[in-house]
Protein backbone atom coordinates (compact mmCIF):
# COMPACT_ATOMS: atom_id res chain seq x y z
CA UNK A 1 0.00 0.00 0.00
CA UNK A 2 1.24 3.43 -0.92
CA UNK A 3 1.04 5.85 1.97
CA UNK A 4 2.22 8.89 -0.01
CA UNK A 5 -0.44 11.40 -0.93
CA UNK A 6 -1.24 11.81 -4.62
CA UNK A 7 0.19 15.35 -4.41
CA UNK A 8 3.51 14.12 -3.01
CA UNK A 9 3.89 11.63 -5.84
CA UNK A 10 3.50 14.26 -8.56
CA UNK A 11 5.30 17.25 -7.03
CA UNK A 12 8.50 17.92 -8.90
CA UNK A 13 7.64 15.32 -11.51
CA UNK A 14 5.55 17.31 -13.88
CA UNK A 15 2.01 18.49 -13.43
CA UNK A 16 1.36 19.88 -10.00
CA UNK A 17 -0.80 22.64 -11.49
CA UNK A 18 2.07 25.14 -11.70
CA UNK A 19 1.82 24.99 -15.46
CA UNK A 20 -1.37 27.02 -15.52
CA UNK A 21 0.43 30.10 -14.24
CA UNK A 22 3.14 29.75 -16.90
CA UNK A 23 0.50 29.13 -19.56
CA UNK A 24 -1.52 32.17 -18.52
CA UNK A 25 1.48 34.51 -18.44
CA UNK A 26 2.56 33.29 -21.88
CA UNK A 27 -0.91 34.21 -23.22
CA UNK A 28 -1.07 37.52 -21.36
CA UNK A 29 2.30 38.66 -22.70
CA UNK A 30 1.51 37.43 -26.23
CA UNK A 31 -1.73 39.45 -26.31
CA UNK A 32 0.20 42.56 -25.23
CA UNK A 33 2.97 41.90 -27.74
CA UNK A 34 0.62 41.93 -30.74
CA UNK A 35 0.02 45.71 -30.65
CA UNK A 36 3.43 46.49 -29.10
CA UNK A 37 5.30 44.46 -31.73
CA UNK A 38 3.36 45.93 -34.64
CA UNK A 39 3.81 49.45 -33.25
CA UNK A 40 7.56 48.90 -32.84
CA UNK A 41 8.18 47.51 -36.33
CA UNK A 42 6.07 50.23 -37.97
CA UNK A 43 7.81 52.96 -35.90
CA UNK A 44 11.25 51.64 -36.71
CA UNK A 45 10.51 51.49 -40.42
CA UNK A 46 9.03 55.00 -40.24
CA UNK A 47 12.22 56.55 -38.85
CA UNK A 48 13.78 58.57 -41.65
CA UNK A 49 17.27 58.13 -40.26
CA UNK A 50 19.14 56.09 -37.66
CA UNK A 51 21.51 58.88 -36.67
CA UNK A 52 21.72 59.48 -32.95
CA UNK A 53 19.84 62.79 -32.92
CA UNK A 54 16.83 61.35 -34.74
CA UNK A 55 16.69 58.20 -32.62
CA UNK A 56 17.16 60.12 -29.36
CA UNK A 57 14.41 62.56 -30.31
CA UNK A 58 12.12 59.63 -31.09
CA UNK A 59 12.82 57.91 -27.75
CA UNK A 60 12.48 61.30 -26.05
CA UNK A 61 8.78 61.45 -26.92
CA UNK A 62 6.77 60.41 -23.86
CA UNK A 63 4.61 57.74 -25.49
CA UNK A 64 7.52 56.30 -27.43
CA UNK A 65 9.40 55.80 -24.16
CA UNK A 66 6.30 54.31 -22.50
CA UNK A 67 5.65 51.81 -25.30
CA UNK A 68 9.36 50.97 -25.71
CA UNK A 69 9.69 50.17 -22.00
CA UNK A 70 6.53 48.06 -22.13
CA UNK A 71 7.84 46.31 -25.25
CA UNK A 72 11.22 45.48 -23.71
CA UNK A 73 9.67 44.22 -20.46
CA UNK A 74 6.91 42.20 -22.11
CA UNK A 75 9.19 40.78 -24.80
CA UNK A 76 11.81 39.77 -22.23
CA UNK A 77 9.16 38.10 -20.09
CA UNK A 78 7.57 36.31 -23.05
CA UNK A 79 11.01 35.28 -24.29
CA UNK A 80 11.99 33.90 -20.89
CA UNK A 81 8.81 31.84 -20.74
CA UNK A 82 9.37 30.54 -24.27
CA UNK A 83 13.07 29.75 -23.97
CA UNK A 84 12.31 28.05 -20.65
CA UNK A 85 10.02 25.55 -22.38
CA UNK A 86 12.63 24.89 -25.07
CA UNK A 87 15.26 24.22 -22.39
CA UNK A 88 12.84 21.97 -20.48
CA UNK A 89 12.26 19.99 -23.68
CA UNK A 90 15.78 19.66 -25.01
CA UNK A 91 18.20 19.94 -22.09
CA UNK A 92 18.23 16.65 -20.25
CA UNK A 93 19.60 15.85 -16.81
CA UNK A 94 18.48 17.63 -13.64
CA UNK A 95 21.72 19.54 -13.04
CA UNK A 96 22.20 20.77 -16.60
CA UNK A 97 18.55 21.73 -16.84
CA UNK A 98 18.52 23.67 -13.55
CA UNK A 99 21.74 25.52 -14.40
CA UNK A 100 20.58 26.38 -17.93
CA UNK A 101 17.20 27.62 -16.66
CA UNK A 102 18.89 29.76 -14.01
CA UNK A 103 21.26 31.31 -16.56
CA UNK A 104 18.41 31.88 -19.02
CA UNK A 105 16.39 33.70 -16.35
CA UNK A 106 19.34 35.81 -15.16
CA UNK A 107 20.19 36.75 -18.72
CA UNK A 108 16.64 37.85 -19.47
CA UNK A 109 16.53 39.99 -16.33
CA UNK A 110 19.81 41.67 -17.32
CA UNK A 111 18.51 42.33 -20.85
CA UNK A 112 15.24 43.77 -19.49
CA UNK A 113 16.88 46.01 -16.88
CA UNK A 114 19.56 47.25 -19.31
CA UNK A 115 16.92 48.00 -21.95
CA UNK A 116 14.63 49.89 -19.58
CA UNK A 117 17.48 51.90 -18.04
CA UNK A 118 18.83 52.83 -21.48
CA UNK A 119 15.38 54.03 -22.61
CA UNK A 120 14.91 56.04 -19.39
CA UNK A 121 18.36 57.61 -19.69
CA UNK A 122 17.72 58.76 -23.26
CA UNK A 123 14.12 59.81 -22.55
CA UNK A 124 15.03 61.80 -19.45
CA UNK A 125 17.87 63.53 -21.25
CA UNK A 126 20.73 61.95 -19.34
CA UNK A 127 22.51 60.71 -22.47
CA UNK A 128 24.04 63.89 -23.82
CA UNK B 1 14.57 8.79 -10.15
CA UNK B 2 13.54 6.09 -12.59
CA UNK B 3 13.82 6.72 -16.31
CA UNK B 4 10.50 8.18 -17.34
CA UNK B 5 9.59 8.91 -20.95
CA UNK B 6 10.45 12.50 -21.79
CA UNK B 7 8.66 14.77 -24.20
CA UNK B 8 9.17 15.64 -27.06
CA UNK B 9 9.05 12.24 -28.72
CA UNK B 10 10.50 13.56 -31.95
CA UNK B 11 10.81 10.16 -33.58
CA UNK B 12 7.06 9.50 -33.57
CA UNK B 13 6.28 12.51 -35.77
CA UNK B 14 6.42 12.71 -39.52
CA UNK B 15 8.43 15.78 -40.54
CA UNK B 16 6.26 16.32 -43.61
CA UNK B 17 3.18 16.97 -41.48
CA UNK B 18 2.02 20.60 -41.53
CA UNK B 19 1.17 20.34 -37.81
CA UNK B 20 4.78 19.66 -36.90
CA UNK B 21 6.17 22.18 -39.37
CA UNK B 22 3.98 25.06 -38.18
CA UNK B 23 4.71 24.22 -34.55
CA UNK B 24 8.49 23.91 -34.89
CA UNK B 25 8.57 27.09 -37.02
CA UNK B 26 6.77 28.98 -34.26
CA UNK B 27 9.39 27.84 -31.77
CA UNK B 28 12.30 28.60 -34.11
CA UNK B 29 11.01 32.07 -34.97
CA UNK B 30 10.46 32.71 -31.25
CA UNK B 31 14.11 31.91 -30.57
CA UNK B 32 15.17 34.16 -33.46
CA UNK B 33 13.11 37.00 -31.98
CA UNK B 34 14.73 36.41 -28.57
CA UNK B 35 18.07 37.02 -30.28
CA UNK B 36 16.51 40.10 -31.86
CA UNK B 37 15.64 41.40 -28.40
CA UNK B 38 19.33 41.22 -27.46
CA UNK B 39 20.14 43.22 -30.59
CA UNK B 40 17.46 45.79 -29.73
CA UNK B 41 18.80 46.26 -26.18
CA UNK B 42 22.37 46.51 -27.52
CA UNK B 43 21.17 49.32 -29.81
CA UNK B 44 19.30 51.09 -26.95
CA UNK B 45 22.29 50.84 -24.60
CA UNK B 46 24.54 52.23 -27.34
CA UNK B 47 22.28 55.26 -27.80
CA UNK B 48 22.28 55.85 -24.05
CA UNK B 49 26.06 55.50 -23.81
CA UNK B 50 26.90 58.61 -25.83
CA UNK B 51 27.92 59.60 -29.38
CA UNK B 52 31.20 57.65 -29.50
CA UNK B 53 29.59 54.43 -28.29
CA UNK B 54 26.75 54.87 -30.77
CA UNK B 55 29.19 55.40 -33.63
CA UNK B 56 30.94 52.13 -32.74
CA UNK B 57 27.65 50.28 -32.39
CA UNK B 58 26.43 51.66 -35.70
CA UNK B 59 29.44 50.34 -37.53
CA UNK B 60 28.71 46.92 -36.01
CA UNK B 61 24.96 47.12 -36.67
CA UNK B 62 25.44 48.09 -40.33
CA UNK B 63 27.58 45.03 -41.14
CA UNK B 64 26.37 42.94 -44.05
CA UNK B 65 25.81 39.91 -41.82
CA UNK B 66 23.46 41.91 -39.61
CA UNK B 67 21.51 43.20 -42.60
CA UNK B 68 20.78 39.56 -43.42
CA UNK B 69 19.75 39.09 -39.80
CA UNK B 70 17.29 42.03 -40.04
CA UNK B 71 15.64 40.30 -42.99
CA UNK B 72 15.42 37.07 -40.97
CA UNK B 73 14.03 39.04 -38.01
CA UNK B 74 11.31 40.59 -40.18
CA UNK B 75 10.38 37.13 -41.46
CA UNK B 76 10.42 35.68 -37.94
CA UNK B 77 8.28 38.55 -36.65
CA UNK B 78 5.75 38.08 -39.47
CA UNK B 79 5.43 34.35 -38.86
CA UNK B 80 5.48 34.41 -35.05
CA UNK B 81 2.80 37.13 -35.03
CA UNK B 82 0.26 35.16 -37.05
CA UNK B 83 1.16 31.76 -35.58
CA UNK B 84 0.75 33.33 -32.13
CA UNK B 85 -2.67 34.72 -33.03
CA UNK B 86 -3.60 31.21 -34.25
CA UNK B 87 -2.62 29.85 -30.83
CA UNK B 88 -4.71 32.52 -29.09
CA UNK B 89 -7.73 31.54 -31.20
CA UNK B 90 -7.15 27.89 -30.30
CA UNK B 91 -7.08 28.86 -26.62
CA UNK B 92 -10.69 29.98 -26.92
CA UNK B 93 -11.54 26.44 -28.00
CA UNK B 94 -12.16 27.38 -31.64
CA UNK B 95 -10.58 26.02 -34.80
CA UNK B 96 -9.36 22.76 -33.33
CA UNK B 97 -11.01 20.44 -35.87
CA UNK B 98 -8.56 18.84 -38.26
CA UNK B 99 -9.90 20.58 -41.35
CA UNK B 100 -9.99 23.95 -39.59
CA UNK B 101 -6.44 23.53 -38.28
CA UNK B 102 -5.23 22.67 -41.78
CA UNK B 103 -6.92 25.76 -43.18
CA UNK B 104 -5.58 28.06 -40.44
CA UNK B 105 -2.06 26.68 -40.97
CA UNK B 106 -2.26 27.68 -44.63
CA UNK B 107 -3.75 31.05 -43.65
CA UNK B 108 -0.91 31.72 -41.20
CA UNK B 109 1.71 30.92 -43.85
CA UNK B 110 0.01 33.10 -46.48
CA UNK B 111 -0.55 36.04 -44.10
CA UNK B 112 3.01 35.91 -42.81
CA UNK B 113 4.48 35.81 -46.32
CA UNK B 114 2.33 38.78 -47.37
CA UNK B 115 3.31 40.77 -44.25
CA UNK B 116 6.98 39.87 -44.66
CA UNK B 117 7.05 40.95 -48.30
CA UNK B 118 5.26 44.21 -47.42
CA UNK B 119 7.63 44.97 -44.52
CA UNK B 120 10.73 44.03 -46.52
CA UNK B 121 9.58 46.20 -49.42
CA UNK B 122 8.94 49.08 -47.02
CA UNK B 123 12.33 48.64 -45.36
CA UNK B 124 14.09 48.65 -48.73
CA UNK B 125 12.23 51.49 -50.40
CA UNK B 126 10.71 53.83 -47.84
CA UNK B 127 12.59 53.18 -44.60
CA UNK B 128 15.91 54.64 -43.56
CA UNK B 129 19.07 52.75 -44.52
CA UNK B 130 19.78 50.28 -41.71
CA UNK B 131 20.80 51.46 -39.13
Amino acid sequence: MNLRSPLATVLGQGSAKEGVHHWWLQRLTSVALVPLGVWFVVSLLSLHSFDRATVSAWIGQLWTAVFLILLVLTAAWHSQLGVRVVVEDYVHGHGAKAITLTLVTFFHVVVAVAGVLAILKVALGGAA
Amino acid sequence: MTERPLSPHLSVYRMSRYTLLTSILNRATGLVLSAGLILLVYWLVAIASGPAAYRDARSVLSLGVLKAIYVILLAAFSYHLFAGIRHLVWDTGRGLERAQAKRSAALVVICSIVLFVALAWWALHAGAPAP
